[in-house]
């Protein structure tokens, strides 16, 4: 029953055909993340506004379903969003993934709770949590414009 | 030989996983360990235990004749010339650093080259790579060819007069190939080039004989080998082992301290520096046992029978695709998946107990090469069944099904 938890439909679907795939040109930042014992790679390109808002964002990358399942999601739900707001839903994913905790953030829809809580899977697969993540810590060096990889292996 | 009678020396698989029979195909990661390997690390911490070639009382003499009765236990099973050519380490890894250590020492100088091939674990590149800075040495790889095995020809193409060592594997960890190493000791040795071979996948499974290789070095990981962790074993030839300097200072490994100078210890122990790994040493001793209990020969023959029936069944999966297709081949099935990525495979085949590993086995060089980023691969040890491979192919089934809906 857990591998149907952890393989739903949504992941699947987001697995095989990843939305916002691709590299844009007028990008501001961007960021690597790399999950060095899996091979995950991914790329996160983003286009900030004046207002600090997240005004587009795509991703090159490769990886297992989960982690373009990850991906593809969270730059779904990030369009639009302003710096605090990424933020904030950054941090709630990882509580929620990490943690255990409840989606707290006002700023996503049922719908897109319903997507993210689909990653919840992981929790019970400890190896594969970094799968989820990779993607949302490389957004958050993305957003900082930090030099430098994301590694999973280097966490704290 | 009868592999239920092997098999029930394992205590690991009177344990079940996701409520499974354990299907362990995950040996050239790490071997499972015979009931008589766990046995005798207790007996020797229960009974037996002292530091080793130090003190004079009983249980130090006792266990120091037993850790240097594995020594000799492994000249034999290698057919080395003479016991101090076994030189004990943490692992093969810290053997390829103790001869990339020292040899880059003493020998290289700046535009010299190592030899290597595409098909390397990072543990016999890692090592050589420090000694681009230090040394200012160049590496080179020899290329595979599209089956994924390393030729003759592809070596002797890569040698060039700055040539100054080659370290190769025996068999590649991902494609399986054998790699012909006693012709390429044989080339080297023409060309006056010494040679290293990176035997953490042929030793526990193929019939070795130092003196008929003739190879300077040879690297061999003992956890492979049905053994505990923690320990490698450096084969090198007396004259290198005479030669080279000393890897790590320590106690054990001395002859003399003053304050204006030290001299070193003869073999073994100036290679043995500080407290070793003891117990892993003579628990390595009953692994050797099990190994000749069985006669290499008939492993070999039962792997290699398996390694085709393997094969065989994954080739009529039509959705599996082998990595490499050497003729030589060691007991390892490397494959991916259409669309299905190696961790997922992996993952869906762990809830039926079947254990493989995922990733890029410490091979990145190899997997750039062949355009993957990550295969998934069961491989063999002496206590694979041909139904573990047809549970295998069945669960490889399964991922299809959940990714298919």
């Amino acid at each position: 029953m857990d591998l149907k938890e952890l393989y739903q439909e949504i992941i699947l679907e987001h697995g095989k055909n990843p939305k916002n795939l691709g590299k844009f040109e007028n990008f501001n930042k961007d960021a690597k993340g790399n999950n060095p014992l899996c091979g995950d790679k991914v790329h996160i390109y983003l286009k900030t506004d004046e207002n600090k808002k997240i005004s587009d964002i795509k991703f090159e990358g490769e990886g297992c379903a989960i982690t373009m399942a990850s991906t593809s999601i969270m730059t779904e739900l990030m369009k639009e969003k302003s710096e605090t707001e990424v933020k904030e839903l950054i941090d709630d994913f990882l509580n929620m993934i990490k943690e255990n905790s409840e989606l707290k953030s006002k700023n996503i829809n049922e719908d897109d709770k319903i997507k993210l809580m689909s990653l919840s899977g992981v929790k019970k697969y400890p190896m594969r949590v970094k799968c989820a993540t990779l993607p949302w810590h490389t957004l958050i060096s993305a957003m900082s414009n930090k030099p430098g990889e994301v590694n999973t292996e280097k966490e704290e | 030989m009868n592999i239920n009678n092997i098999k029930k020396q394992f205590p690991i698989f009177n344990n079940k996983v996701h409520n499974n029979d354990l299907v362990y195909l995950d040996s050239a990661n790490s071997s499972q360990k015979p009931q008589m390997v766990v046995d005798r690390i207790y007996d020797f911490y229960t009974k037996e235990f002292s530091n080793v070639g130090r003190s004079v009382h009983y249980l130090a003499v006792a266990a120091t004749n037993l850790y240097e009765n594995t020594r000799t236990m492994m000249q034999k099973y290698i057919n080395a010339k003479d016991p101090n050519e076994i030189v004990f380490t943490k692992g093969a890894t810290e053997a390829i650093n103790l001869v990339a250590n020292t040899f880059g020492q003493k020998f290289l100088r700046e535009g010299d080259e190592i030899l290597l091939t595409e098909l390397e674990h990072h543990s016999n590149y890692v090592p050589w790579h420090y000694l681009r800075k230090l040394k200012g040495v160049k590496i080179n790889f020899a290329e595979i060819n599209n089956d994924g095995e390393i030729t003759l020809e592809s070596i002797e193409k890569s040698i060039t007069p700055k040539t100054k060592m080659i370290a190769i594997t025996h068999l590649s960890n991902v494609t399986g190939a054998i790699l012909p190493i006693k012709e390429i000791t044989s080339l080297a040795h023409s060309k006056n080039i010494p040679i290293l071979i990176d035997g953490c996948q042929g030793a526990p499974h193929l019939k070795l004989d130092m003196q008929d290789i003739d190879c300077d070095f040879y690297a061999i990981s003992c956890h492979k080998m049905y053994g505990p962790t923690g320990l490698g074993v450096l084969y090198a030839k007396k004259k290198w082992l005479d030669t080279l300097p000393p890897y790590q200072g320590g106690g054990g490994m001395i002859r003399e301290v003053k304050k204006e100078g030290i001299s070193f210890g003869d073999l073994p122990n100036k290679y043995e520096a500080g407290t070793m790994a003891t117990a892993q040493v003579i628990a390595f001793g009953e692994s050797i046992k099990f190994l000749n209990q069985i006669g290499i020969e008939n492993i070999e023959k039962h792997e290699s029978e398996l390694t085709k029936y393997g094969e065989e069944v994954l080739r009529k999966n039509n959705s599996v695709k082998l990595v490499g297709n050497p003729k030589n081949k060691g007991s390892v099935l490397s494959f991916t998946l259409d669309g299905i990525h190696a961790h997922d495979i992996a993952t869906i085949l762990d809830e039926d107990g079947v254990a493989i590993r995922a990733g890029h086995h410490c091979c990145q060089i190899l997997h750039d090469k062949l355009g993957l980023s990550a295969t998934a691969r069961a491989s063999l040890g002496v206590y694979n069944t041909k139904d573990d491979l047809d549970k295998l192919n069945e669960s490889i089934n399964k991922c299809k099904k959940i990714f298919d809906r």
